[in-house]
């Protein structure tokens, strides 16, 4: 949730030792630092031979043909495509929804049930069905990150609804306000924190589907990629298919995370 | 005098909680007249809140009802202004966006709207904060901000529970005090419920006591001392006087022949 850095605390610092030296680095220094020595670390054990990996260089050169060729843009373009479409689907249907059933205890009654239930199956485990049902095309993948992402942000946000202070709600009315003011001016501002909680958690398991859904059926994508590297026992290619997915994974995390912080900024933040 | 502006009729509330059944508010009757300002003081489980929350309209009565102007009580309405210990601000708006709240609601026009909030974010001294969020606050400015609000809207009377019960004893005064230039500018009915039997006597005309086991009305000081009042009032002898009863009153009540938690059929 937080940012990858730790600051410590102002008050203990050591007159003139190496931490008190290092800790006045700023923190993207560290954080390089901390990089660089993972990857030493990585060469290190592979060039003694303990583990029959790729190096860090193999990787990289191998990382380097693949977008000469346009195979990873290609394959990066494809992976975004599906988990775009389908999480813009489940968060655009989740947000209505979660809102319907956190403010109408009718509609949570008649739709949590269906939620519940669905959460509980792994959105993987509805690939076979959703190819047999949907054929092989682009439909079944993004109808299962659309499903990932839907249960995962329909939760948070009709929990942001709940949550809401009703201290805040009996304030609006004592201002005359009638229900149908309430919602828009103070329930969804109010829920907006949680539901981009929502929209991370979302983003992050759309991320998560669209890899293994490519990896029982595509033609393209990061998944598919490895899985056609795993036949033909080319690792440095599954090593840049992953450092791919994790970037890409970070990236969109930070961007939600920098939305989140512009649209929340009036959060007392402890 | 004439008719009270609020007028609460033997008003009682329960709160069911399974089969347990408690008395929050015991037939409690007062009349409250225009411009008056009332303190309402007791311990804790006394009733006192849900007293004006009844009046406020957020809850209703089990029996008995809340008259104001000789109407009953129906619901919240502009008319009740409501000051909330929380605060209760919008934390996404600004001081000004806030203390207008009530003004869109109402459909008032933007150019209406600014030069009313602007009154009243003067009259609370948060001029220079108007742009400011409630995050960026502290809690007696805060406080300030929900008062600004409140008197926007113009109401005829204002409820407030515990408005200062959270804010240090310092800057508690100095709110005290303000509290007191802005109701001697803007004469509005009061009805102010607190904990703090200083505060109760330092503020109001009267001073409701309150008792509990169950919640009820248990005896009335009346504070005869002149407005403005000021720290010579508060350091007085006369006040002192009426202090001592006051804390008499709360501290030393007889115990009540029931207990609050009793079993009833339901």
């Amino acid at each position: 949730m937080s940012g990858s850095t730790v600051r410590p605390p102002a008050g203990r610092r050591e007159r003139g030792g190496l931490s008190s030296r290092l800790s006045k680095l700023p923190p993207i220094v560290l954080n390089m630092a901390a990089f660089l020595v993972g990857i030493a670390i990585w060469e290190l054990v592979v060039s003694t031979g303990a583990v029959v990996l790729p190096g860090p260089a193999a990787v990289f050169w191998r990382g380097v043909e693949l977008v000469q060729t346009g195979q990873l843009p290609l394959d990066v373009l494809a992976s975004l495509k599906r988990v775009l479409m389908g999480f813009t689907l489940g968060v655009a249907l989740a947000v209505p929804i979660g809102f319907l059933m956190g403010w109408y205890g009718i509609a949570r009654s008649l739709i949590e049930p269906y939620i519940q239930f669905f959460r509980m199956i792994p959105p993987l485990a509805v690939i076979p069905l959703a190819i047999v049902t949907m054929g092989i095309d682009e439909t079944p993948k993004v109808f299962v990150i659309f499903l990932a992402s839907f249960l995962s942000s329909v939760i948070a946000t009709y929990q942001g609804v709940l949550s809401v202070d009703a201290t805040l709600i009996n304030a609006a009315r004592v201002l005359g306000a009638s229900d149908a003011m309430i919602f828009p001016r103070v329930v969804v501002p109010a829920s907006v924190p949680f539901i981009l909680v929502g929209v991370r958690i979302g983003l992050g398991s759309a991320w998560a589907t669209v890899v293994a859904a490519e990896l029982i059926a595509a033609q393209r994508g990061l998944g598919f990629r490895m899985q056609q590297a795993q036949l033909y026992y080319d690792l440095p290619t599954i090593f840049v298919s992953l450092v791919t997915i994790g970037l890409l994974g970070l990236i969109m995390d930070r961007i939600v995370q920098m939305i989140d912080r512009r649209l929340t900024s009036w959060q007392e933040r402890a | 005098m004439s008719d009270p502006k609020i007028s609460f009729r033997a008003v009682s509330r329960r709160f069911e909680a399974g089969e347990r059944s408690f008395l929050a508010l015991d037939s409690f009757s007062l009349d409250i007249a225009d411009g008056e300002f009332v303190t309402v003081v007791g311990p804790s489980g006394c009733g006192k809140s849900t007293a004006m929350n009844i009046a406020a309209g957020l809850l209703a009565p089990s029996d008995g009802e809340v008259l104001v102007d000789g109407r009953p009580v129906q619901g919240p309405g502009p008319d009740r202004g409501v000051i909330f210990q929380q605060y209760a601000l919008f934390p996404w708006l600004t001081v000004r966006q806030n203390v207008e709240f009530g003004l869109q609601v109402a459909g008032m026009s933007k150019a209406e709207r600014r030069r009313v909030s602007d009154r009243f974010i003067e009259l609370v001294g948060l001029a220079d904060f108007a742009d400011a969020l409630p995050k960026t606050l502290s809690g007696g400015m805060k406080q300030r901000c929900a008062i600004a609000r409140a008197y926007a809207v113009d109401p005829t009377m204002l409820l407030m529970d515990e408005p200062f019960g959270a804010l240090d004893a310092l800057t508690r005064v100095v709110m005290q005090d303000q509290l007191l230039v802005t109701w001697g500018r803007e004469r509005r009915t009061v009805m102010f419920i607190t904990h703090d039997v200083d505060e109760a006597v330092y503020l109001a005309n009267r001073v409701v006591i309150m008792a509990t086991r169950p919640g009820r009305l248990y005896e009335i000081v009346a504070v005869d001392l002149p407005y403005p009042r000021s720290e010579e009032i508060r350091l007085s002898p006369e006040f002192a006087t009426i202090r001592n009863r006051v804390w008499h009153a709360v501290y030393h009540q007889p115990k009540s022949e029931t207990s609050s938690d009793r079993r009833e059929d339901p």
